[in-house]
């Protein structure tokens, strides 16, 4: 092929990617005792795609071990092979070295062979005995394997292609191929029966091209190259003929079914919107750099939209009323366009969620023990910028629970449990919080051995503290319980790292945990990173931004709700002893209001901890924009971010929850007795 | 007059360009290359906590900047803020800061072959943050290496000492 094909590499090694992770996740859910056809056919075609996209691009590594891998799909799914455990677990392997070996060729690292090589004899291994058995079958899948590569690889080009080619192939058809198609393609508008008959009639394969094809997305490309596309693709077709012709019969056959593949997916294009799948087309790449400077410039239109709003105020009579009207318009606008651009980012947290079975399944291979994994709201959206820096952490806390967490079967027995032990991964939306909690039935956190590490490594505790300050003490750096370490955890560098990450994307995580019973790690994490509702407070000239979730209300306290121990004062708010922090104090600000009595007082909570904030006065709510002072500057205690006001200004937005870190929690009995 | 400089004459390989500014009352000048643009000064937002010489943040066109008065840092004039203070908007590396001066006077173009080395004492900076001194019309000018001296750990205006282009 004379094209460079190089700038179709990002796009196969994607989708390829999407294909490794159809496969893995298909081959998790499957059952052993009753296959679902369906499933096996989606696993088969997610390798073959692999395999033709590869052959076409000449990634030979990958398209050796995926046509072995085809081999026993194939059989798998004509029933001619039992799927077993052991075939599972050698696919998912393999699965794995694929995910290698795309990694080698997308940073262009040398192939490791030798690997690649063993996992194809261990790959055959599994079909050996039944090759021996049945030579016929042997024969004819050799022949298909064989003729496969070269027809599949061409007929995935042509997928690849295909979005690529789309308008062309609309507009000029005077190619030869395309002619057939087009005859075909009106065939079907005129029967669309006839079509579903003619793809059922051909193989599974090509009607499950069909449902392959939302993940060939159409891609937005230079128009300059769909000529040269175009090119390819007619160079190439007439080659696939040519090669299969001297083929055996029953390569011939698949001949027919390969040929007859294009045709439904041709007429796709042509018939522009097909009955078949209405996902069709229905969904587009975009880089994330096109979205995130959508996401800034709707940030600038918040922004201008407050500016406009402060130059209202100097608008009076009718035209006032009628501003007002207007901006209020705009405003609803400016939210709709917000979440409209914000929603492009956000991803079902399944991304992150479905290669969880796949680790628990190993960690408890390994482990022997034996775990159930229940995966709850998946289809929660979350920021993809938070599902990415997510991974992590969650695979370190599900490991953690499937390690430290769930006991050995025998133990569990003994204890009156089910011997199979379950971890729960949820993620619900609350108001504009997300909450993942990974919640485990086993033993449950080990209070008296974490006091112990905690008091070896001179931290102030004693055996009164309450079991809220023990907990997250595992989140302290050199904080292991684990008798020994094991490769799976134990190293004490995990938690903390855990509690950075989650903290560095905004939120929080706090731990509840019952002997025995079990434990639930909670993450509680903003729904956006770039738009926060808040309220604007100001202490003297400056003004500051409470993120809204923070808030619970606001008051001005009378003199007898406040108290003062030592030099904490306290505020006596129904029933409630709240500790009261000065924002002035916190940010240095000289000339504040200092008398509670006649300033304004914020009651604020974080996921562990409530207190009120002390402020002059309240100027209002607003939606703003938050800005990175890391960006140019460096991390500021107590604030999260900065934004631009209405004015122009910079106002700075608190991080409740680090400034949370400052209170302490006064004792409520000891102070109701003591008051 | 050799030193004077040629408006006309194109930067040569040894030549280097400097924005010469005021600090009190002693001449400095900056690598051209990294200036972002010179504005007047207006009121910031305080940072809590932060050194008497972080005047605090702006917003400048949407990015948010810090703003540094090297005058309160090396103890050189008086910081007094009126309608002639100047900002100067720096871009080191990708990070834009703002220094405060008092005046901003003239581009130079200096020969390499006429940069002195900067006494050890007697001037302000630390000589780690200068390329050296040269006299512009009998005039002592003493150029800073900007670059170094922002992203020094001694002004701390970032964290753990960020990799930046050295000039």
């Amino acid at each position: 092929m004379s094209v460079d094909m190089s700038q179709f590499f990002g796009v196969f090694f994607e989708e390829s990617q999407e294909h490794l992770d159809t496969m893995e996740h298909l081959l998790m859910e499957m059952s052993l005792d009753d296959p679902d056809p369906e499933d096996l056919n989606s696993i088969f075609r997610a390798a073959h795609s692999i395999k033709g996209g590869s052959g076409v691009f000449g990634f030979d590594a990958l398209t050796g071990l995926t046509h072995v891998m085809e081999n026993i799909l194939d059989l798998a799914r004509k029933e001619k092979l039992i799927i077993t455990r052991p075939i599972v677990d050698q696919l998912l392997i393999t699965i794995d070295r694929l995910k290698i070996i795309l990694d080698c060729y997308q940073s262009e690292e040398a192939i490791d062979w030798d690997a690649i090589q063993k996992e194809i004899v261990a790959l055959e291994a599994l079909l050996g005995p039944k090759g021996g058995a049945n030579s016929d079958d042997e024969v004819i899948d050799e022949g298909f394997g064989l003729f496969d590569t070269v027809v599949s690889g061409d007929d995935d080009d042509f997928g690849f292609f295909d979005a690529l080619d789309e308008p062309p192939a609309r507009e000029e058809k005077s190619y030869g191929f395309y002619e057939t198609d087009e005859g075909e393609s009106k065939s079907q508008t005129s029967e669309p029966e006839e079509l579903d008959e003619l793809a059922y009639a051909l193989s599974d394969d090509d009607f499950g091209f069909f449902d392959d094809e939302p993940d060939a997305s159409p891609i937005i490309e230079n128009t300059t190259d769909k000529k040269t596309n175009q090119e390819t693709l007619v160079s190439t077709q007439p080659d696939a003929k040519t090669t299969v012709q001297p083929s055996s019969p029953a390569a011939n056959k698949n001949v027919a079914s390969a040929h007859a593949k294009t045709v439904p997916d041709k007429s796709d294009s042509a018939a522009k919107k097909p009955k078949i799948d209405a996902k069709e087309s229905s969904s587009i790449r975009v880089d994330t750099m096109k979205i995130d400077s959508l996401v800034n410039l709707v940030g600038e239109l918040v922004i201008t939209q407050s500016m406009i709003k402060i130059v209202g105020r100097d608008v009076h009579g009718e035209v006032e009323e009628k501003l007002e009207g207007a901006i209020g318009e705009l405003s609803r606008n400016i939210r709709e366009i917000q979440e409209a651009v914000m929603s492009m980012r956000m991803l079902p947290m399944s991304f992150a969620f479905n290669r969880f079975p796949r680790v628990v399944r190993d960690l408890a291979g390994k482990l022997e023990k034996e775990v159930d994994l229940v995966i709850e709201g998946g289809a929660t959206e979350i920021d993809k910028g938070m599902i990415e820096k997510l991974v992590d952490p969650l695979t370190h806390l599900i490991r953690n629970s499937v390690d430290h967490g769930i006991e050995m079967p025998n133990i569990r027995a003994a204890k009156g449990k089910p011997r199979n032990g379950t971890v729960v991964l949820n993620a619900e939306q609350r108001g504009s919080s997300i909450i993942i909690s990974i919640t485990d039935d086993g033993a449950g956190l080990n209070r008296e051995k974490i006091l112990a590490k905690a008091m070896q490594n001179g931290l102030p505790v004693n055996h009164d503290t309450p079991d809220a300050q023990v907990w997250p003490l595992i989140f302290e750096a050199g904080f292991s319980t684990a008798e020994a370490v094991t490769d799976v955890s134990g190293r004490g560098v995990g938690m903390d790292v855990v509690r950075r990450n989650i903290e560095s994307i905004g939120g929080a995580i706090d731990i509840q945990s019952a002997h025995e019973k079990g434990s639930v790690f909670r993450i509680r994490l903003p729904l956006t990173l770039a738009i926060v509702d808040g309220m604007c407070v100001s202490v003297t000239d400056q003004t500051f931004i409470i993120p809204l979730t923070n808030i619970i209300e606001s008051i001005q306290p009378s003199k007898a709700q406040i108290k003062t121990i030592g030099n904490e004062q306290l505020l006596w708010v129904r029933g409630e002893y709240w500790p009261l922090l000065a924002l002035h104090e916190l940010m240095d600000i000289e000339g504040a209001n200092t008398d509670p009595s006649t300033a304004i007082v914020v009651l604020v909570e974080t996921a562990r901890k409530r207190f009120g904030l002390l402020i002059d006065a309240l100027e209002g709510q607003q939606q703003v924009v938050i800005k990175s002072l890391e960006q140019h500057y460096k991390r500021v205690p107590g604030v999260a971010g900065a934004t631009i006001m209405g004015d122009g200004g910079v106002a700075l937005i608190l991080d409740i929850e680090s400034i949370a870190a400052v209170v302490t929690i006064p004792n409520q009995t000891e102070l109701t007795h003591a008051g | 007059m050799p030193a004077k400089v040629k408006d006309e004459q194109t930067v040569s390989d040894s030549q280097q360009e400097f924005l010469t500014f005021v600090l009190g009352e002693e001449n400095y000048a900056l690598d051209i290359m990294t200036v972002k643009e010179i504005r007047g000064y207006e009121s910031v937002t305080k940072i809590a906590k932060a050194p008497p010489y972080i005047k605090g943040v702006l917003n400048l066109r949407g990015d948010i900047v810090p703003i540094i008065d090297l005058r309160i840092k090396f103890e050189v004039g008086k910081a007094t803020y009126d309608e002639f203070t100047i900002v100067i908007m720096l871009m080191i590396g990708d990070r834009v800061v703002g220094i405060v001066v008092d005046e901003v006077s003239d581009v130079i173009k200096v020969d390499a072959d006429d940069i002195r080395p900067a006494p050890e004492f007697g001037v302000a900076f630390d000589s780690a943050y200068l390329h050296g001194l040269t006299t512009i019309n009998e005039q002592m000018i003493i150029l800073v290496n900007i670059e170094k001296l922002i992203s020094s750990d001694e002004l701390g205006l970032y964290d753990n000492s960020q990799t930046v282009e050295q000039g």
